[in-house]
């Protein structure tokens, strides 16, 4: 069902609302409702799950999210970078993060248009961090304390992750930044493609929303901080239905 | 097997901002008209307000033929060169103008004089040295009446500084005189160009708002802009960013003269014995065709229509066409518009709605508007102000040494920070020197097997001292706005693929320094016109597209006018 504008074949946030109703689409966001419904995407119930009280990384096994690979990973390769991205992007006291706005449901859709060049990087950057994380932290990246998960990003993002047998192709710095750049897009761009779910990267932003036009009077509202955020997708205007 | 085509008056290869000028005042004229267009027509509903397409993966529904043809490049001939980066423009009916920032300025009436100018003021050594440039073979008032048809046909917003020789303080005092008012009114401005409007007057500056190919107010029944926020790299869902595929093309077509053959991939083209053009080769998927013509107009944009010559090698023309004096490729140079310089203010801009042609401009520091007795270059910058911000690339926002740019602390860095940077490219006097050209790049070739362009280009001791001194300026202006934080980015060195891309296929009088004499046409090949910046010499410090347009109407009028000495 790929259209003629070459979007997604997988199914869009407006076909969720049109099928399943307002609740259906609530059922997207974890923390907006209790994960325990029927209909919540396994996939979607990211941090809260996985996350111990004590900001540690929980065992794995009792999150049903990361039991679960993505079109293009592995259940392994899934649960590091679940891991990853909830560190650039936390869910915080300061509201959703990453997980939460179903960043890696927009990565696997990423992966899977951009071809095994795409996947391959990856694979084998998530294998290089976890090894680097054994090699230097004493165990898997999804294990470690978040303060030594952060301190192996920090190495992987200035390209100091190296060593024999680590296996960073082109650097780490290079791949921090393709899925550093990746969960951007999944966290800040439009919903249409699998992310920012429920708006949630708009909002941390104040980003006052898609509108096709602004009058003059919106802009001074906008100004004079009093312009209501609109939190629709470019697609669900009539005219790019 | 080729198809033969029936025979047409003018082929013009590419419908964009060039051709798709040029166009209509061919058909009005009544000659027959073939637009051969590598994309395809795009409308309202291909132009959905969404970063990730624009911005992130350069219009996927596309015809990609410029990506595949992108050129390398090399700052001198001691390197090889890499082909790095994506190329900035795009295959549809309309060009890159569905997509382009749409800023519509006159060169300044300095930049057709530039050497004469110079040696009077200054002496001839203040020319840089290796600098090939050139004066026009015309000065601006010659243009002045095709700038004057063509903002009205395409539709161009702007506030008039130079009426007549009636200088009007609210537009640019620094332009050449203009025979009337801009058919709009200037976009609006927000309260943050207020604010810097009023910081450039505190400086003693001039600042106006400039000129836009986009309707401030409704006009040729389309409606005034929309201020949406997608402008940059984004087509316009309401029609407001007038676009040759909205203005001039539908326009000819209307006329019953012009026939666009869209995903119409152009390969060589052909000449006879006596060095004559014959017509155009062109590929529709896997289907040859070959296009006579009586006129050829390449207007494909300057890295295509360089190469386009140097591949149509005949015997007549050994080293590409109308290249018998080897200047195909020469006087090559793309806007310096690198060295930006950033600010970081203790306020919101309220910046999420506008678009790059909305902006306050200062003219103070082009050209040849000040004094330079007492600098080591010559020319300079235009500075510009709009407002343009989308979320991804709000929050891929530098954080001033504030925080990590990612995590916890970043998270409340961005949440209070995100509408309250702002950046500035700045766009500079950039010249034609003898070691920067363009060739076929020896290893790199398309999905055809064609070479691509090959780019040797470096930025001078001119260029860079000119991005210092603006840098400088433009860290002057924001600081007074209330900046409390301003970087700056490096002067320059290798030219990369440009939006700005000038000459190869330079204009003038002189056959042995020039490809095109100066109506446009091939000092060899007397039937083959070139349109778009490539014919331009000197680059000013602005925006080419709509010198380029004024060119090509001119270069087309000119053709309706001498059609039978040209033709036959």
């Amino acid at each position: 069902m790929s259209d003629s504008k070459g979007r997604l074949p997988a199914i869009s946030r407006r076909d969720l609302l049109r099928t399943a109703g307002a609740a259906g689409a609530a059922a997207l966001v974890p923390d907006a409702v209790a994960a325990a419904t029927e209909e919540t995407p396994a996939l979607l119930s990211p941090a809260a799950a996985r996350k111990g009280q004590d900001g540690s990384a929980a065992p794995s096994e009792t999150g049903p999210f990361v039991a679960r690979a993505l079109a293009n990973l592995t259940a392994r390769e899934t649960e590091i970078l679940s891991a990853m991205v909830d560190r650039l992007i936390p869910s915080d006291e300061l509201g959703p993060g990453a997980l939460d706005a179903g960043v890696l449901r927009f990565i696997d859709r990423v992966l899977s248009e951009s071809g095994s060049n795409a996947a391959d990087a990856y694979r084998s950057g998530l294998a290089a961090l976890d090894t680097y994380s054994r090699y230097t932290r004493g165990g898997p990246f999804i294990d470690l304390s978040t303060v030594d998960q952060d301190s192996v990003l920090i190495d992987v993002q200035i390209g100091a992750a190296t060593g024999a047998g680590v296996g960073f192709v082109g650097g780490s710095g290079s791949f921090f930044n393709m899925v550093k750049s990746h969960t951007w897009q999944g966290m800040f761009g439009d919903p249409e493609y699998g992310g920012n779910v429920n708006f949630v990267g708009w909002d941390l932003l104040d980003y006052p929303g898609v509108r096709l036009g602004v009058s003059p009077e919106d802009q001074r509202d906008l100004e004079a901080d009093q312009l209501e955020p609109v939190r629709r997708s470019a697609y669900d205007y009539g005219i790019f239905e | 097997m080729t198809t033969q085509l029936r025979g047409t008056d003018v082929v013009i290869v590419g419908m964009g901002a060039a051709g798709g000028v040029a166009a209509l005042p061919l058909a009005e004229a009544g000659l027959n008209v073939v637009g051969l267009e590598a994309g395809t027509w795009l409308d309202q509903r291909d132009f959905a307000p969404d970063e990730i397409r624009n911005n992130y993966r350069d219009w996927p529904m596309l015809v990609k033929k410029a990506e595949q043809e992108r050129p390398t490049s090399r700052a001198t001939s001691a390197t090889r060169a890499n082909q790095i980066g994506g190329h900035p423009m795009m295959n549809a009916v309309g060009g890159t103008t569905l997509h382009y920032w749409a800023q519509s300025w006159r060169l300044n009436p300095w930049d057709f004089r530039m050497v004469t100018e110079t040696t009077q003021r200054y002496g001839a050594s203040r020319i840089p040295r290796g600098s090939t440039v050139e004066d026009w073979p015309f000065e601006y008032d010659e243009l002045e009446p095709y700038y004057d048809r063509v903002e009205r046909e395409v539709g161009i917003s702007g506030q008039a500084g130079n009426v007549r020789g009636r200088i009007n303080s609210r537009g640019n005092r620094f332009e050449g005189p203009r025979e009337r008012d801009f058919p709009m009114p200037p976009l609006r401005w927000t309260a943050f160009h207020d604010r810097m409007a009023d910081a450039a007057r505190s400086l003693g500056w001039n600042p106006f708002p400039g000129p836009a190919a986009v309707n401030s107010e409704a006009y040729q029944n389309r409606p005034g802009c929309g201020y949406h926020g997608f402008c940059n790299k984004g087509g316009c869902p309401i029609n407001a960013k007038n676009a040759t595929h909205i203005t001039t093309i539908p326009r000819a077509v209307d006329t019953g003269n012009l026939t666009v053959v869209t995903r119409a991939h152009v390969t060589t083209l052909e000449v006879d014995t006596n060095g004559r053009v014959t017509g155009v080769n062109y590929v529709v998927g896997s289907n040859e065709y070959f296009q006579p013509a009586r006129v050829v107009l390449l207007a494909s944009y300057t890295y295509e229509n360089v190469r386009m010559l140097l591949l149509s090698n005949s015997r007549a023309y050994p080293d590409g066409l109308s290249n018998n004096q080897g200047q195909v490729g020469r006087h090559y140079f793309s806007h310096h518009q690198g060295a930006g310089v950033s600010a970081f203010f203790p306020y919101d801009l309220n910046s999420w709605y506008g678009l790059p042609a909305q902006g306050v401009a200062v003219d103070d520091f082009a050209d040849d508007n000040f004094d330079h007795a007492d600098f080591d270059f010559i020319g300079g910058g235009n500075l510009w102000v709009m407002s343009d911000r989308r979320p991804i690339s709000a929050a891929s926002m530098g954080t001033y040494g504030q925080s990590r740019n990612w995590g916890s602390a970043w998270k409340r860095f961005i949440h209070e920070h995100s509408d309250r940077t702002h950046g500035s490219y700045i766009q500079k006097t950039t010249l034609p020197y003898e070691d920067n050209y363009l060739d076929l790049d020896p290893e790199v070739t398309d999905p055809l097997g064609l070479p691509v362009i090959r780019i040797t280009g470096q930025f001078k001791d001119n260029e860079r001292a000119i991005a210092g001194f603006m840098q400088d300026k433009m860290e002057d202006w924001y600081r007074e706005a209330g900046a409390i934080e301003v970087n700056r980015g490096g002067l320059g060195n290798t030219m990369g693929a440009s939006t700005h891309a000038y000459g190869g296929t330079r204009m003038g009088d002189n056959p042995e320094t020039n490809v095109v004499d100066r109506w446009g046409f091939s000092h060899e090949a007397p039937n083959l016109g070139v349109l778009g910046a490539s014919v331009m010499g000197t680059s000013g410090a602005r925006n080419p597209t709509l010198t380029s347009q004024a060119l090509s109407w001119r270069t087309a009028a000119h053709l309706v006018e001498s059609w039978g000495d040209i033709a036959e």
